[in-house]
């Protein structure tokens, strides 16, 4: 079954043109072949039993979610699994079928399980801590001597909180030995709803720890956040009409912002240097987009047309390309513009109507969400190779999908998506797989995806 | 027109004289008798208006009157203040905001038979089209009986045909509401359907309020006494999603302050 979905998948991205350009960015972002890994439940000794299933769980989904590993199917496993080195025994001559000798490497990388790497171990109690000892061996080695690559002991509280520390943190070292960035750590900034009015939210990058930022009981929406994670630059409409506001994210207190004097100052986004903001202002009658230091001073007015601009992004890597979202040609595209203004070029086709440009961290693509192909109001989202422009669809008309944000990993894109009924926060892996439903209460949107 | 039934005419009494001619023939051969009498008494005879009421003849502004007519031998009848061609028999209720005289015009090849009617219009505590502020009414009270919101089409801030005259008449009113709260001011808030994106909608909602306050201004109502907001797609009045609520919720709408 699965074999005759990709056949058809293949023949279909044949047929296309676009999507046939669309897999090699893909392909691009996040690798082609994946190699493959086993991980069995670890045990828990003693007090660790009680939070063995919250540390399962949280090993497998930071591993699965990174995207790089093809998981093998548990139920496939041996029932003899190792929880330390010494387990494995090298048989003197190995049959499958027999059900009583000790584990050995070929159990995992033999047929059904046809594993490359395994991560086994186990948690136990230790001076009234959790000690997490994990190992990550390469299976398709003949020895068990030449097979092991990571093997570590971790450390936490006694409590689910530890068991995802150490989860995270043995994740982060498997991930780190294939040049992935884990996303352990990694924080999701949103709005929601579900106080009565719209506040920024926070929670981590798998949905759990969902916390309230914003307490302004008016209309807050619009976050963006600086590349270092010390601020968070947001659109309130607290003082009247949407006005920029800034917040520390290590006291969480507000901090001076200079809003210069307009009936709309908003959809803010920070320099990669942290120093400057760049908004849009209605202050000459339209909206415009204009560059100010971080606390408003400065201004410099970087567009000037009678027609809607918004939702300036720069280039994190350069510091120089803004995307940006005007309504100077007709319905809204995304255009591309140096710092200064100059060279202005637009990167959507001209099709349908396209907003939300997001850099990934590389400086190189750009997520966003388009209408093409749909009716007004049908979002998807794309993504785009700037230099090139080649673009390819992500999302395929399931709901409304909006607000595609970059993991710092630069694989994975979180945005909002009510293809389950509700507005909700939803990550994937940016060639569409791994599709992750993050939050379920109330109604939220406009995820970003911070460090 | 006239001249086709006027040739019409001629050739039937054409015929009408050949058939006559051929019946009475054989009957009386020498004196040929006057054909004049029967057809062209028809022609020459005006239409009769029989009657012509209005009943009741005197109403309060608001209120009906029905107009009632029977006209015997016209080929068209007419009622005037813009009710047109009617049947020759018919009753029509109207609605005149002040004392107004309809005419019934009957016509016919032979001429034109008219008669007037006055309905007399006494005036109500207060004119009738807009509701209208009871003396008491403090200013929101005012703004909102007065001031209608205008709508927009999909991704314009253009002040479409139909808002023009809804503007007009919010300027009137506000003039007036202004006169007589001098410290007052009104927000003209925008809004934008679930469409477009939530942030060029703000930009979009902006543009509406700002192209609203323009044309109030330049029909005489003071720029001070107006503010603009834009909250794009953030507070929409009708939340399903179709053309009948997304073309509810592009509009402008006006909050008293």
């Amino acid at each position: 079954m699965k074999n005759f979905i990709l056949s058809c998948l293949l023949a279909w991205t044949a047929s296309l043109g676009y999507a046939q350009q669309g897999a090699d960015i893909v392909g691009r972002i996040v690798g082609g072949q994946k190699a493959v890994i086993a991980i069995p439940d670890f045990r828990g000794a003693g007090r660790a039993a009680n939070v063995a299933a919250v540390f399962n769980e949280t090993l497998f989904q930071d591993i699965d979610q990174a995207g790089v590993f093809k998981m093998a199917p548990k139920s496939m496993f041996p029932l003899n699994v190792p929880q330390r080195p010494e387990d494995f025994r090298k048989p003197l001559q190995y049959d499958p079928n027999n059900r009583t000798r000790a584990p050995w490497l070929l159990d995992w990388s033999e047929p059904p399980v046809s594993s490359d790497f395994l991560a086994f171990g186990y948690t136990a109690e230790q001076d009234n801590q959790l000690v997490l000892f994990g190992w990550l061996f390469n299976v398709r080695q003949s020895e068990v001597s030449a097979a092991q690559v990571i093997g570590k002991i971790y450390h936490g509280s006694l409590d689910e909180e530890g068991a995802r520390k150490v989860a995270h943190e043995f994740a982060t070292d498997i991930l780190r030995q294939f040049g992935v960035e884990s996303l352990a750590g990694s924080k999701v900034y949103f709005v929601s709803y579900r106080s009565g009015s719209k506040e920024i939210w926070v929670m981590d990058y798998d949905g759990s720890n969902q916390k309230q930022f914003t307490f302004y009981k008016n209309l807050v929406t619009m976050p963006n956040v600086s590349p270092d994670g010390t601020r968070l630059a947001f659109t309130s409409f607290a003082g009247g009409v949407p006005q920029i506001v800034v917040h520390s994210l290590e006291t969480g207190r507000k901090i001076p912002f200079y809003n210069q004097r307009a009936s709309m100052n908003a959809t803010a986004a920070y320099t990669p240097d942290g120093k400057q903001l760049i908004y849009s202002s209605t202050a000459s009658g339209w909206a415009q987009l204009y560059r100010a230091n971080a606390d408003g001073s400065k201004l410099e007015r970087l567009t000037n047309t009678r027609s809607i601009e918004v939702e300036p992004k720069i280039n994190p890597k350069t510091g120089n390309e803004i995307l940006f979202v005007s309504g100077r040609g007709g319905p809204q595209q995304i255009y591309k513009m140096n710092i200064d203004g100059t060279d202005v070029t637009r990167l959507t086709t001209g099709e349908g109507e396209a907003s939300n440009p997001s850099w990934n961290p590389q400086g190189s693509h750009m997520a966003f969400a388009w209408t093409r192909g749909y009716s007004p109001g049908n979002w998807n989202i794309f993504i785009m190779d700037v230099a090139t422009r080649e673009y390819v669809q992500l999302t395929q008309g399931a709901g409304r999908n909006e607000n595609p944000s970059w993991a710092p990993d630069g694989r994975h894109i979180v945005f909002s998506s009510n293809r389950g009924g509700s507005m909700q926060i939803w990550s994937m892996l940016a060639d569409g797989t791994q599709l992750r439903q993050l939050t379920s209460a109330g109604v939220n949107e406009k995820p970003v995806w911070t460090k | 027109m006239n001249i086709r039934r006027v040739s019409v005419i001629a050739l039937a009494l054409t015929l009408s004289f050949f058939a006559a001619g051929c019946r009475k023939k054989v009957a009386a051969p020498p004196p040929p008798p006057a054909p004049a009498p029967v057809a062209p008494k028809a022609v020459v005879q005006k239409p009769m208006i029989v009657f012509f009421t209005a009943e009741p003849s005197t109403i309060e502004r608001g209120q009906a009157s029905v107009l009632k007519w029977e006209v015997k031998g016209a080929d068209s009848v007419s009622i005037s203040q813009g009710l047109g061609t009617v049947s020759a028999s018919g009753n029509r209720s109207v609605f005149p905001s002040s004392t107004t005289s309809y005419t019934l015009t009957a016509t016919n090849s032979g001429g034109t038979a008219t008669e007037s009617v006055t309905v007399n219009v006494t005036a109500p505590a207060a004119p009738a089209p807009p509701p209208t502020p009871a003396p008491s009414d403090d200013f929101g009270t005012m703004v909102a009986k007065l001031i209608q919101d205008v709508y927009f089409d999909y991704d314009k801030s253009e002040i479409r045909e139909d808002s023009r005259a809804t503007l007009t008449k919010n300027a009137d009113a506000l003039k007036t509401i202004f006169g007589k709260f001098p410290n007052n001011t009104l927000t003209i808030e925008g809004h934008c359907d679930e469409r477009g994106s939530a942030e060029y909608n703000l930009g979009l909602g902006d543009r509406r309020a700002t192209a609203t306050k323009e044309f109030l201004t330049q029909l005489g109502v003071s720029a001070d006494r107006l503010r603009t907001i834009s909250y794009g797609k953030e507070r929409p009045t009708c939340t399903e999603s179709n053309e009948g609520c997304w073309s509810k919720n592009r509009r402008s709408h006006f909050v008293a302050q």
